[in-house]
């Protein structure tokens, strides 16, 4: 089960929860607001930092670029729309809007 | 894809059903999100498939005892919820921890719901084909 994130985590608790109900090896896709919180340096840091030692964290390449984001926390991968797509094509979703 | 069997799909392969998951996160009355997913829940069952329903987070405000909508004009729904069983809806999950950060226990819920921990949530999510977020 692929999980889908789309808010910025500092305006709700989505990526928080999204974590505390994927499975321990359920991926997690961050896109449009949602990679903010694949940004280095925030106060999420650690949160993310825990969640890549047990699964995949994916931040979408077009929408961190358009926020001007290149400090990614380690271990998150960036993916673009092709990568998004072979995602979705690959698991079933859920949206954790 | 192509091969999915998906409801109405005539050539779907035989008589396994599809498990449909419902996740309501969000309170009831503040966005019409609730209340269209119990809409679709009811238009769901006409097709017989697996459908199981998750509160969490806000959500759960939605099973709360003692709702009282009039001063609103609205329909209070939580009552609904308890009586989709009938529809295929066996299963309505509550996670514990989003009812204890509201100051909520079992006892403020309606009848009928399953207070679980995450991990078991987590567990149900794993197994579906769909997931519905509301």
């Amino acid at each position: 089960m692929l999980f889908t994130v789309n808010k910025s985590p500092f305006t709700t608790e989505n990526l928080k929860s999204c974590l505390r109900f994927a499975g321990k090896d359920a991926p997690v896709l961050l896109y449009e607001d949602g990679v903010y919180g694949a940004q280095a340096g925030t106060t999420l840091e650690k949160l993310i930092t825990d969640a890549v030692k047990a699964r995949a964290i994916y931040a979408l390449k077009e929408d961190l670029a358009a926020r001007g984001i290149d400090k990614l926390i380690g271990g998150v991968q960036v993916v673009d729309y092709g990568g998004f797509v072979d995602l979705v094509a690959e698991h079933n979703v859920c949206p954790w809007i | 894809m192509a091969d999915e069997n998906i409801p109405g799909d005539e050539d779907a392969g035989g008589e396994e059903k599809v498990k449909f998951l419902f996740i309501f996160k969000k309170a009831p009355h503040g966005t019409i999100y609730p209340y269209e997913g119990l809409e679709v829940i009811l238009i769901m069952a006409a097709y017989e498939q697996e459908i199981t329903a998750a509160f969490v987070d806000d959500g759960v405000y939605c099973l709360k005892k003692g709702q009282d909508t009039t001063g609103l004009g609205i329909k209070e729904f939580a009552k609904t919820f308890k009586v989709l069983e009938p529809y295929g809806v066996e299963h309505l999950y509550v996670d514990r921890a989003s009812l204890e950060a509201r100051g909520l226990t079992e006892e403020d819920m309606v009848a009928g719901v399953e207070v679980v921990e995450a991990e078991e949530i987590a567990a149900v999510i794993s197994v579906q084909k769909v997931v519905l977020p509301f």
